[in-house]
């Protein structure tokens, strides 16, 4: 049996999701991001809610992502996508709203949104990429940055008396009572990419279903911003950063 | 023999030649082409051992760009 017989339509295991367009993705070769807006795609076509859906893009790199994922979104200003998530939630309670933040935008710019829209337990669902960098704008610090890191705006590497410590803000909203679920997970392998899915299935089900803010963490690479291979970054990612971000359900009601 | 088999279709044009796909598969099934390039100037992947495919769908799981779709075939015992 040669290739071309087995290249029919019912014997496809994986394809592209029919959610996530043609458009080239703007990203560099080998971002997660592109795994992660795949898994959004085929999740909400899995749970057949392409038109009750709303995602929130936040500015950073994912600034795009509604060029990518067919179904209805709202360009955020910076660090607002919670703020501007809660309206949406509120206006239309039956309908799934999620926000796609980077950790510059979510941690940084965005943090008092990001824990206020926690606290009051609105019935979003938060994935958060965490690559440590900035990656859209050059590579610099952000507050993820992992001590010691090398970035563009700390080319000895991150010190704890000049720059402060690593902002772990997942465990943050782990604490607060409005949040309903908190899980970091991964897409570096096929094993942990298949647990993301899951965990964003849940997260979404979560708001449908109005439990509280669901925060869905993924810890992510920026092989162009770290100067790697996007494999030789996926393995730095697993040696430093897994160390720092330990992958895992930190709040699961 | 093992008793599935495997094929993999690469939308050479949507590819980026990232790598992620030929690390992740268990067979070493794909490799980066060494000197084509597709219209934006990538070393796309493509499939240089298409007998070994098991299809696992593990290149198509990791695939930050969906360029892969992943056909499989349960072979029976003459088929073989």
């Amino acid at each position: 049996m040669n290739a071309e017989d087995i290249k029919k339509p019912e014997n496809i295991v994986s394809a592209k999701p029919r959610l996530l367009n043609d458009n080239n993705m703007h990203y560099c070769p080998g971002c997660s991001h592109g795994v992660v807006h795949k898994l959004v795609a085929e999740v909400i076509e899995e749970m057949g809610i392409e038109h009750t859906t709303i995602g929130i893009a936040p500015v950073g790199c994912a600034v795009f992502a509604y060029n990518y994922v067919d179904i209805d979104w709202i360009e955020a200003a910076h660090g607002r996508a919670p703020a501007v998530a809660t309206a949406v939630k509120r206006l239309n309670p039956d309908r799934m709203v999620f926000t796609y933040q980077g950790d510059g935008d979510l941690a940084a710019i965005g943090t008092a949104e990001t824990i206020h829209a926690a606290n009051r337990g609105e019935n979003i669902a938060i994935i958060f990429i965490n690559n440590a960098i900035y990656g859209m704008t050059g590579g610099q610090m952000a507050p993820t940055t992992l001590e010691g890191m090398t970035t563009s705006t700390t080319p000895y590497g991150r010190r704890v008396d000049l720059n402060g410590y690593p902002l772990k803000i997942t465990e943050i909203l782990a604490q607060l009572p409005g949040t309903c679920y908190v899980t970091r997970q991964s897409v570096h392998t096929p094993a942990t990419v298949k647990k993301a899915k899951a965990a964003i299935k849940k997260a979404f089900a979560n708001s449908l279903a109005g439990k509280g803010t669901s925060v869905v963490e993924i810890v992510s690479t920026c092989n162009s911003g770290w100067k790697m291979s996007p494999a030789k970054a996926n393995e730095w990612m697993v040696d430093n950063m897994f160390p720092a971000y330990p992958p895992g359900d930190l709040k699961n009601i | 023999m093992s008793k599935v088999k495997g094929a993999v279709d690469i939308n050479a044009e949507r590819c980026k030649g990232c790598d992620l796909c030929v690390v992740a598969c268990p067979c070493n099934v794909l490799s980066l082409q060494p000197k084509e390039v597709n219209n934006r100037g990538y070393h796309y992947a493509f499939a240089s051992d298409s007998e070994a495919c098991i299809g696992c769908a593990a290149c198509a799981t990791v695939c930050p760009d969906g360029c892969i779709t992943v056909y499989r075939v349960m072979l029976s015992d003459d088929s073989r």
